[in-house]
């Protein structure tokens, strides 16, 4: 393990290979809660929140329960019951502790369950650190990176799109694109502008 | 006549990734060849089948404050089996395909269904609905690969279109052109929409 790659993910995770925009998940959140920056921002948060959680637990599950008895193939099975469990546990410890962050936040946790980016970094993660020969400690600093970085360019991407969509508002679209089809010509554009990243080599 | 309806009311006017907008990730990520594309559609449908049939049939043992965590379960078993005979006798189309097959589990087309129809309707009606989804979803995957396959590779189906001169628009089968193509088209299914209501309006 050293710093040279772990920056390498993040970077890669932010820009190069951008979840929204280059991986092509979580696209639904993407559309449906760009319409303003304040939504975006507070579904970006929960969003980084679960990422990061759910790298961490799935990582657990994988190492210690999954590989020794296994049962590898029922990675799907496991990791999205431990996604839905984990998504409703944060929801209620967010309304106990802090009910200010539960209004802001409360909205999207339910819908992050179903946010295919949330299972899809943690099955990326299993091909690309936990399958390999990385020594244990390793994969795990790895895992919980990927997944916080994972969910961060997933946020810059949405409020991006929040911030271009607040602009499209005011522009004379073409009755038959308004709504979600001019949102994905916009996200065609930027994912060109990302497209540049693709030429870094960092590591 | 009502079967008919359930069965036909997918592949257009409820067609789930043009109309509904669902189920957008797959059909962006996996769309830059028409292999691909019928390989997910068909994984898909045999998903959905196999969950609304299952779901339809214990839609009343199951309580409604579980049910979401019941259909999740459904599924997954049904996404683990396409997920185990695929690498077992499709290795190819499983690699290209990657980690979008695990991530039908997520799909909201499937889950969709599971909570809008099948546990509202019976056996028979379900697996019309099911395979009518189904089609639906594979034949807007097809015409947005075929479209990025065509323009981005010159190909469909590996057999050239436009002879050898034909200079292939590169972006097409990149990122960018899975978000235009996508968008491009659900304004023409728009306006289709829109030109036929005001047709039935003016007579």
């Amino acid at each position: 393990m050293d710093l040279g790659t772990l920056f390498a993910i993040i970077i890669g995770a932010v820009f190069v290979s951008n979840f929204v925009l280059m991986r092509f998940l979580g696209l639904c959140p993407f559309v449906g809660v760009s319409k303003d920056s304040d939504s975006a921002l507070g579904m970006g948060m929960a969003v980084i929140f679960v990422m990061t959680m759910a790298s961490l637990v799935t990582w657990f599950v994988y190492t210690y329960v999954l590989e020794p008895f296994g049962i590898t193939y029922l990675r799907t099975i496991a990791f999205i019951l431990v996604i839905a469990t984990l998504v409703q546990f944060v929801e209620m410890v967010i309304e106990k502790t802090s009910p200010a962050l539960h209004r802001s936040l409360g909205i999207y946790l339910p819908l992050i369950t179903t946010n295919c980016a949330v299972l899809g970094v943690a099955v990326v993660n299993v091909e690309d650190f936990i399958n390999t020969d990385l020594p244990t400690s390793a994969s795990f600093i790895y895992t919980v990176v990927h997944g916080f970085s994972a969910g961060l360019g997933f946020t810059l991407a949405l409020i991006l799109m929040a911030a271009i969509r607040e602009r499209l508002d005011l522009v004379d679209v073409p009755k038959s694109m308004r709504g979600i089809p001019i949102t994905f010509i916009v996200a065609g554009l930027m994912a060109m502008a990302f497209m540049g990243f693709s030429g870094l080599k960092i590591g | 006549m009502s079967a008919m309806t359930e069965l036909v009311k997918g592949v257009y006017r409820e067609n789930p990734v043009f109309r509904l907008a669902l189920g957008l990730c797959p059909a962006l990520a996996v769309s830059t060849s028409v292999e691909n594309a019928l390989g997910m559609g068909a994984a898909a449908t045999f998903v959905l089948l196999g969950s609304n049939i299952v779901i339809s049939l214990v839609r009343k043992a199951i309580p409604a404050k579980v049910r979401i965590p019941c259909f999740i379960v459904v599924i997954a078993t049904f996404v683990t089996i396409v997920e185990l005979v695929m690498g077992a006798y499709l290795p190819e189309l499983a690699k290209s395909l990657g980690i979008f097959i695990p991530l039908i589990v997520v799909n909201c087309i499937i889950l969709g269904r599971a909570e809008a129809f099948a546990s509202k309707n019976g056996l028979g009606l379900s697996i019309l609905d099911a395979i009518g989804m189904g089609i639906g979803f594979t034949f807007a995957l097809v015409t947005v690969s075929a479209i990025r396959e065509i323009m981005g590779d010159g190909k469909l189906f590996g057999y050239m279109v436009f002879g050898p001169n034909y200079k292939p628009v590169l972006m097409m089968i990149l990122a960018p052109g899975a978000f235009i193509t996508m968008g491009l088209l659900m304004g023409y299914f728009n306006m289709i929409d829109e030109r036929r209501r005001r047709k039935s309006e003016e007579s």
